[in-house]
């Protein structure tokens, strides 16, 4: 047998607190895609950072073509030809989408920068990736999450690497790009770069994936495993350590057709983002919005909740109408939104979790003004059991935790929070799958409860499992309200395709920067 | 991998260097609209308060001499100024930069210094100015950087220290530039242009290059923006902190030179309360206290406007004190004025969404998105992805 391109040996990395890695092992061929599987927290993105030269490892070895290395700093890792695309999209806000991509390795001479040719090479490794619209000197911060994780891609890419890390890129990507991903992907390989790839969805995993490495708290327990003949059930146990159903729960009985609605939607519309949007969610009923990234749907969400003001349209809540553009008074009339973007739009890093989660809730915990800390954690350790949030320590510090735990913390917020109407933007995004099998069931619980909720989801299947109707949106605008049952993958996908189609693949518009 | 791309450097070397200027015509408004559009808040306040000064006092204002005067005057603290917008692009800040002005014009008009000067030429005293600024600079960043003190409070203590080593060197006697040639040199003009103005103006143009046209420019931005982005994006963030310094130590030493050549004397008391003026300057030219976006021109009209104040006041025979309030004034107008007029680029919602800035604490909603602040955090509609400010 060839040397492997890289090995991984006993790799140990201690936190103040936790052990994140505790003797991990990895070997990674050239011109495979290697896949890591490992639950909310089992140490997969602590394990890249030491391979990319971000975080020193306590113990361990590391070989590269079979000699020993020692990554001490991120360049000592892109010198040796690894090229990684962080979890965290770790972007510069105020620097332009070329600058970004070329940021450390800029075009110049004799330290003189040459935008021209920068901006040209990533209009090409952009246009590569399928997104020839995101324009090079536009300001990434300007950008949603979809067209930042492209350019974090095209980041990598352009490094001409031999290794290329990837964690979870897929996560905030709809189905169309993650396609063009994976032919990103096997061009790559074809040509001997090897990839190591992060993803809590097994679908994903069976597609591009040639061998997987499962860890879970911090040691392999599984190597080489051949990913498209392994069954799912084993993958999951071995993650998990337990036998889990990757199920949805079971609907109730559909509320009757004359019960009042909890939530009207009614012609709503926001110029450049959607138009005329109409629906209706009984108290008791799971609402999925399905469809491209970038079609509108959080956009809806936000409108709906006052974030932005809606430029047209009625949003009513038990009968009155809501003030458009006016968040408290949606929060006074008992509506909650998760929001999509969770580190920058809802999270306080640096504060505990058991802070971050009653954060919404701050009145059922205070006696004239005065908090009861006490009750305060009790809550939300509740919601972090129910959650599954590892480690299972309330005074944490958010910024610690892994990013699916992150995430996990920002539901909880919600779901502790009594809301009549409750907005779930992407709500299992990064989260593993003994996770989301709760959340679908907490999901549901709510809405037993009689809660009106409406999710967004990129995950087809998980609409269509989740809810009781479904609105397929595309470019703006509602192209089939049906209930769950009536729908498949297939159809709701040829749905979004023709649209996109007949409108010359304009689901894309909301990136570009003079459409309006 | 395919060739569509190259390493940067690897490419760098095929095409001419003509290239650069292709950048503004793929910008749509001209090269000039630019600078000009985004920094109009300021250009007005400018304005206004040349109409000001016209209205007041129209016989001196408008004269050359006092424009000359004018400009002068923002030469020195303007030279400084260009140094604290790079530390502060770069997510830093700079308090002890009048205490480096004193301590470098002390150190270079010694009697051993001017003595050695005698000798050889009076460019020892502005070599040692100088490096007496970029030494005490380099003493900061090494601070900072490697030893993670906190800046504000590393470059505090430096201020004092700086100072008080001034004073000790000095005896506290202002030290009397004997050098002739150094003086005419200084004080002379090209063209009718003061050599202090032609030196400043230099500066502000090194300092234009510098932060847009190199890759040292493009990573203090990055620096300041997302340090850790920067960090793991191979860029060395420690060197290149230490090495911002540097920088605004070696505008100090300048400064010093300029000021020992208009007051022909080394003094530790020159320089006083600088710090404040120059940061004053940068903040109302645009560029974030928190790092990651400013601008170089932003900057100089920032110096002009506060120079301005001033002669407008003394012509008019005003207090000190009401100048002052003038410029608290003028500080927050300017700053306001920016920031609607400037496109959304420095909107109030884009602050609150810096790293670690609680995004949540207002509403209980957890959520700000955009609110009603156009082109605010959570996306900006489809109507304008704003550019990065380019000045
Ligand atoms: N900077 C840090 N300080 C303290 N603890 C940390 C830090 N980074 C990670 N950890 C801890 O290390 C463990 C592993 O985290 P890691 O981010 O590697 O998980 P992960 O497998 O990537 O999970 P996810 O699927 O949620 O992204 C977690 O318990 C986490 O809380
Ligand atoms: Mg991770």
């Amino acid at each position: 047998m060839t040397t492997p391109l890289l090995e991984m040996h006993g790799i140990v990395k201690s936190f103040p607190g936790v052990r994140a890695l505790d003797g991990v092992d990895l070997d990674v061929r050239a011109g495979e895609v290697h896949c890591l599987l490992g639950q909310n927290g089992a140490g997969k993105s602590t394990l890249i950072k030491v391979l990319a030269g971000a975080h020193q490892p306590d113990a361990g070895r590391i070989t590269w073509r079979g000699e020993p290395v020692s990554l001490s700093t991120p360049q000592a890792a892109m010198s040796l030809g690894i090229a990684t695309i962080y979890q965290e999209l770790d972007l510069v806000a105020g620097l332009t989408v070329a600058d970004n991509i070329f940021l450390g390795r800029e075009f110049s001479r004799l330290g003189l920068t040459r935008p021209a040719e920068g901006n040209r090479a990533a209009t090409a490794l952009l246009t590569r990736l399928g997104h020839p619209e995101i324009r090079p000197t536009a300001e990434v911060g300007s950008l949603p999450a979809a067209a930042q994780q492209m350019v974090s891609i095209a980041r990598a890419l352009s490094q001409d690497a031999k290794l290329i890390i990837m964690d979870e890129p897929s996560a905030v990507l709809d189905n169309e790009e993650v396609e063009r991903l994976f032919a990103v992907m096997r061009d790559l390989t074809a040509d001997d770069v090897a990839v190591v790839y992060i993803s809590h969805r097994l679908e994903e995993i069976r597609q591009v994936g040639d061998r997987i490495t499962v860890l879970k708290d911090g040691r392999t327990v599984a190597t080489g495993l051949p990913a498209r003949e392994t069954p799912t059930r084993e993958v999951i146990t071995l993650m998990t350590g337990r036998d889990i159903e990757y199920v949805f729960p079971e609907r109730r009985a559909r509320p009757a057709q004359d019960e009042a609605p909890l939530l009207e939607v009614e012609g709503l519309g926001l110029r450049g983002s959607f138009a005329d949007v109409t629906f209706t969610v009984r108290a008791g009923e799971v609402v999925g919005l399905a469809g491209l990234v970038g079609s509108g749907r959080s956009e809806i969400l936000e409108t709906v909740y006052g974030a932005r003001r809606a430029g047209a349209g009625t949003v009513r809540v038990a009968g009155r109408r809501l003030r458009p553009g006016d968040v408290a008074a949606a929060v006074a009339a008992g509506v909650g939104l998760a929001p999509e973007e969770r580190k920058s739009q809802a999270l306080l890093l640096g504060e505990s979790v058991y802070r971050n989660i009653s954060i919404s809730s701050l009145a059922r915990f205070a006696r004239g003004g005065f908090l009861s800390g006490g009750s305060e954690k009790a809550a939300a350790r509740e919601q972090v059991a129910a959650l599954d949030v590892r480690p299972a320590d309330v005074d944490r510090e958010v910024r610690t935790l892994s990013g699916g735990n992150q995430q996990k913390v920002v539901l909880a917020r919600w779901l502790l929070r009594d809301c009549r109407v409750l907005l779930l933007d992407e709500p299992t995004r990064g989260v593993d799958v003994g996770a989301r099998s709760e959340i679908y069931a907490l999901i549901r619980d709510l809405a037993d409860r009689g809660v009106a909720v409406v999710v967004v989801s990129s995950e087809i299947p998980e609409v269509l499992g989740l809810a009781d109707r479904v609105l397929v949106i595309g470019d703006g605008r509602v192209l089939a309200a049906e209930p769950a049952g009536a729908l498949d993958e297939h159809r709701v996908l040829d749905l979004v395709m023709e649209d996109a189609a007949a409108h010359g693949g304009a689901a894309h518009a909301p990136y570009e920067g003079d459409v309006a | 991998m395919s060739g569509s791309t190259t390493a940067a450097g690897v490419g760098a070397s095929q095409e001419p260097a003509g290239t650069t200027a292709g950048r503004g015509s793929s910008r749509g408004p001209g090269f000039l609209a630019g600078p000009v559009g985004r920094n109009l808040g300021l250009v007005i306040a400018l304005a206004v308060l040349c109409v000001v000064g016209a209205i007041t006092a129209p016989d001196q204002f408008l004269d050359v001499d006092n424009v000359l005067t004018i400009l002068r005057l923002a030469s020195v603290i303007g030279v400084v100024s260009i140094g604290m917008t790079f530390v502060i692009i770069g997510g830093g800040i700079d308090l002890s930069v009048g205490a480096l002005v004193a301590l470098s014009s002390v150190w270079a008009t010694t009697l051993a210094t001017q003595q050695m000067a005698e000798d050889v030429h009076w460019i020892v005293m502005v070599f040692t100015a100088l490096a007496v600024g970029a030494g005490a600079g380099l003493v900061n960043g090494v601070v900072i950087a490697y030893g993670k003190l906190v800046a504000f409070i590393a470059t505090l203590a430096m201020l004092a220290a700086a100072r008080g080593l001034a004073e000790i060197i000095a005896n506290r006697r202002t030290q009397i530039v004997q050098d002739r040639d150094f003086l005419a040199f200084f004080s002379g003009d090209v063209l009718g242009v003061p050599t202090l103005v032609i030196i400043f103006a230099l500066v502000a143009l090194a300092g234009w290059v510098l932060l847009n046209r190199t890759t040292f420019g493009r990573r203090t931005f990055a620096v300041g923006g997302n340090a850790e982005a920067a960090r793991l994006a191979g860029i060395r963030v420690q060197r290149h902190t230490m090495w911002l310094y540097v920088l605004s130590g070696l505008t100090c030493g300048i400064a010093a030179v300029m000021l020992m050549a208009r007051t022909t004397t080394g003094s530790s008391t020159h320089g006083t309360l600088y710090e404040l003026d120059a940061i004053a300057a940068v903040v109302i030219g645009g560029t974030l206290l928190i790092g990651g976006r400013g601008t170089i021109v932003g900057t100089v009209l920032g110096v002009l406007i506060f120079t301005t104040l001033g002669n407008v006041f003394t012509l008019n025979n005003l207090s000190s004190s009401a100048q002052a309030v003038a410029r608290g004034v003028i500080i927050v107008v300017a700053v306001l004025l920016q920031m609607r007029l400037a496109t959304g680029n420095f909107s109030l919602g884009r602050l609150g969404r810096g790293p670690g800035a609680p995004a949540a604490t207002g509403a209980p909603a957890g959520t700000v998105s955009g609110g009603s602040v156009p082109g605010g955090p959570g996306g900006t509609p489809p109507g304008g992805a704003p550019e990065r400010p380019q000045t």
